[in-house]
């Protein structure tokens, strides 16, 4: 039957449709075009790729216009289309990666970088170190404990009211109107701009301990605030997915429902909590907005998260850009905040990395 | 042990310790419940509360001289300015990026091409802004100049360019960019959802896979789509370090390739550190006002996901 089909429709279906090898031949025809119109107007690669890409899509679209007809063409077109949005989505992701790889490595790699703060660092470090073309002093070290300080505890904060709520919401609330007001509210929350936690936060304290009040602690509130809704919604999400079995299990053996929370859901679900923990920490860790009106900017190490201003790495790549240490030699503090950003992506992408790697560690150990 | 009991005993020693661990259990899992709405609310009376001087201050001791609403009224506009340009750019690329990796891209591929559109999402706003400053901007003098000089009569491309390219084109862009990855990965969530009987309906019907997708999924999807771009739109408006370290801000212009105008996020960021007094007030009064801005785009935007949700049970 199959054989006989084919017999039949094969003139039909093969008729007005482009050969199979076309788009490589196409491909290759737009790349020797576009080589031959950049050398004319001056040869860079990007431009080159750039150019036979549009090539490629043009000839591609009109042969299947020309011999395919008008549905043919269009689709073509539209998967041209989705190709190119995904490679342009793509640019800005490499170019950032390179940009920080290429400014950052020389700063990070500067002895001192990691283990020095930037107390005692002037201008006229920057204009001696220029001048005599000594390395760049001065380094990331006390921004780097600030950043570690605050993070943990915006997490201290953040971790047990996120994960409490997540409970309530799953365990306790049945569905009230006063949870699904919570979901909506958090919801929310997520979308609050990161300066208007800080602004938050900075109020408040302004109010408790009068205005100006900055420290490291102002800091971490205003970065659960950030934080907490990212942590309701993942731990949420984990918690819902325990099969109701497990709990029904062990109510049937007579344990009490908080005991078979901590002892069945919790450690059922806790891979996804602890990844999304980690997840939400990545993500507050690389906020700048909030940390510049409650942080302030310090030069030397603090490490009382209640008492004095406290440095930060984004505030550090921040001010390093705004208001270089020399001003009439920019190049050591541009160093120094690009070698800071490398180190954060770093550090943000080790959260990411380990986020993924907690999840396969704390799996639940299934029989299956 | 389960012997003797025929039924749980009152007042027993465990069972009451059971009891009274239950009550604190369920009572923090609420208060914590009850902290967060507590905290939002808070977040809008301390602002309101830290924001009054502003309104009754003499309007001359305001910055500019002329009221609270002639100083806040640039602003906002070049907050939308910023977050229009950003949501052009993002809106279309982002729902291809998200039908790339749902229907285009293999599906061995698929899952790799989502990490890295989420990472474009884990970079730290400041690294982007610092990017969009030193290498985007000098980047972007060229076509701005040429912009300038072919478009010019174009009142958003009126000259002269900017030459430092730091203008709030750039600034769009960069938000653009940072926005991208919201859209992307919330309408690739909606596309995977449609439901495969249709899609594969339209194809055996003989359409092709962009008809099948116009008749199928994106349908499907619209509601899903308009209220990414909403959410994309609330992080646009309220991102700051984008703009502050990207725009050499200025006063209200049209022309969007020369410095100038000014985004409430960055006029904070910018100002806040050295503010004091009735200044403090003032910023504290241009938060709360992109606090409502946000909030009632993230309201709307959620509303429409939340009603979204039941219908799509249906299928």
């Amino acid at each position: 039957m199959a054989t006989l089909m084919t017999e039949r429709k094969r003139s039909a279906l093969t008729r007005n449709r482009l050969p199979r090898y076309s788009p490589w031949a196409i491909a290759a025809g737009a790349v020797v075009v576009a080589a031959a119109l950049m050398s004319l107007i001056g040869f860079n690669v990007f431009g080159w790729a750039v150019l036979s890409a549009v090539l490629f899509a043009v000839a591609n679209v009109s042969a299947a216009a020309i011999v395919e007809g008008r549905r043919k063409a269009v689709d073509k077109m539209m998967t041209s289309l989705v190709y190119g949005a995904f490679l342009v989505a793509l640019l800005p992701l490499v170019s950032v990666i390179w940009t920080v790889l290429v400014q950052g490595i020389p700063g990070l790699l500067t002895p001192g970088f990691l283990t020095t703060s930037m107390n005692g660092v002037t201008g006229a470090v920057d204009n001696a170190s220029v001048e005599n073309g000594t390395p760049v002093l001065g380094g990331v070290y006390h921004a780097l404990v600030g950043s570690v300080l605050i993070t943990l505890w915006a997490t201290l904060i953040s971790v047990p009211v996120g994960l409490l709520t997540a409970i309530y919401l799953v365990e306790y609330s049945a569905g009230n109107r006063f949870s699904k007001a919570i979901t909506f509210l958090v919801d929310v929350m997520t979308g609050i701009p990161s300066i208007v936690a800080g602004l938050f936060a900075a109020a408040f304290f302004a109010m408790i301990l009068g205005p100006g009040t900055k420290t490291g602690f102002v800091a971490a509130v205003a970065l659960s605030v950030l934080m907490i809704p990212v942590v309701v919604r993942s731990s949420e999400e984990m918690l819902k997915i325990v099969p109701n079995e497990l709990r029904e299990a062990a109510y049937a053996l007579g344990v009490r429902k908080w005991r078979t929370i901590l002892k069945v859901v919790i450690p059922t679900a806790i891979s996804g909590i602890a990844s999304g923990i980690t997840l939400a920490i990545a993500r507050v860790i690389g906020e700048t907005a909030p940390l510049l009106v409650t942080a302030g900017f310090a030069t030397t190490i603090n490490m009382n998260v209640f008492a004095g201003w406290m440095a930060s790495l984004p505030t550090f790549i921040y001010t390093q850009i705004m208001t270089p240490t020399s001003p009439s030699n920019a190049d050591p503090s541009t160093q120094r905040a690009w070698a800071a950003a490398l180190l954060l992506i770093i550090l943000v992408m080790l959260l990411n990395l380990g986020a993924r790697l907690v999840a396969r560690l704390f799996a639940p150990k299934t029989g299956r | 042990m389960s012997t003797t009991k025929l039924a749980p005993a009152k007042g027993a020693g465990p069972e009451r310790s059971g009891r009274i661990g239950d009550k604190v259990f369920s009572g923090a899992a609420l208060g914590a419940g009850a902290l967060i709405v507590t905290v939002l609310f808070a977040v809008a009376l301390f602002l309101i509360v830290q924001a009054l001087p502003t309104f009754t201050a003499n309007p001359a001791d305001i910055t500019g001289g002329e009221g609270f609403f002639a100083y806040i009224f640039p602003i906002v506009i070049g907050t939308l300015i910023a977050a229009t340009i950003a949501l052009l750019i993002a809106t279309p690329i982002g729902v291809a990026v998200a039908l790339f990796i749902s229907h285009y891209a293999p599906r061995s591929l698929a899952r790799g091409l989502g990490y890295v559109v989420d990472l474009l999402a884990a970079i730290p706003s400041v690294v982007y802004g610092a990017w969009g400053a030193s290498f985007l901007a000098s980047q972007l003098k060229g076509p701005y100049a040429w912009l300038a000089d072919n478009l010019g009569w174009i009142p958003i491309f009126g000259g002269p360019a900017s030459g430092t390219g730091k203008t709030i084109l750039t600034a769009g862009i960069v938000l653009a960019v940072m926005v991208l990855p919201i859209i992307a990965s919330l309408t690739r969530e909606i596309f995977l959802q449609a439901p495969m009987l249709h899609q594969e309906a339209a194809l055996a019907l003989g359409a092709t896979r962009w008809e099948m997708i116009r008749m199928a999924v994106l349908p499907f999807a619209r509601g899903g789509i308009i209220s990414a771009v909403m959410l994309g739109l609330g992080r646009a408006l309220g991102e700051t370090m984008a703009v502050a370290l990207v725009l050499s801000s200025g006063p209200l212009i049209a022309s969007l390739i020369r410095s100038g105008n000014q985004t409430i996020a960055a006029e904070i960021a910018l100002n806040f550190p050295e503010a004091f007094g009735l200044r403090m007030h003032e910023l504290i009064a241009a938060g709360l006002v992109l606090f409502v801005i946000t909030l009632a785009v993230n309201m709307v935007a959620r509303w429409i996901i939340n009603r979204h949700k039941e219908f799509s049970g249906a299928n």
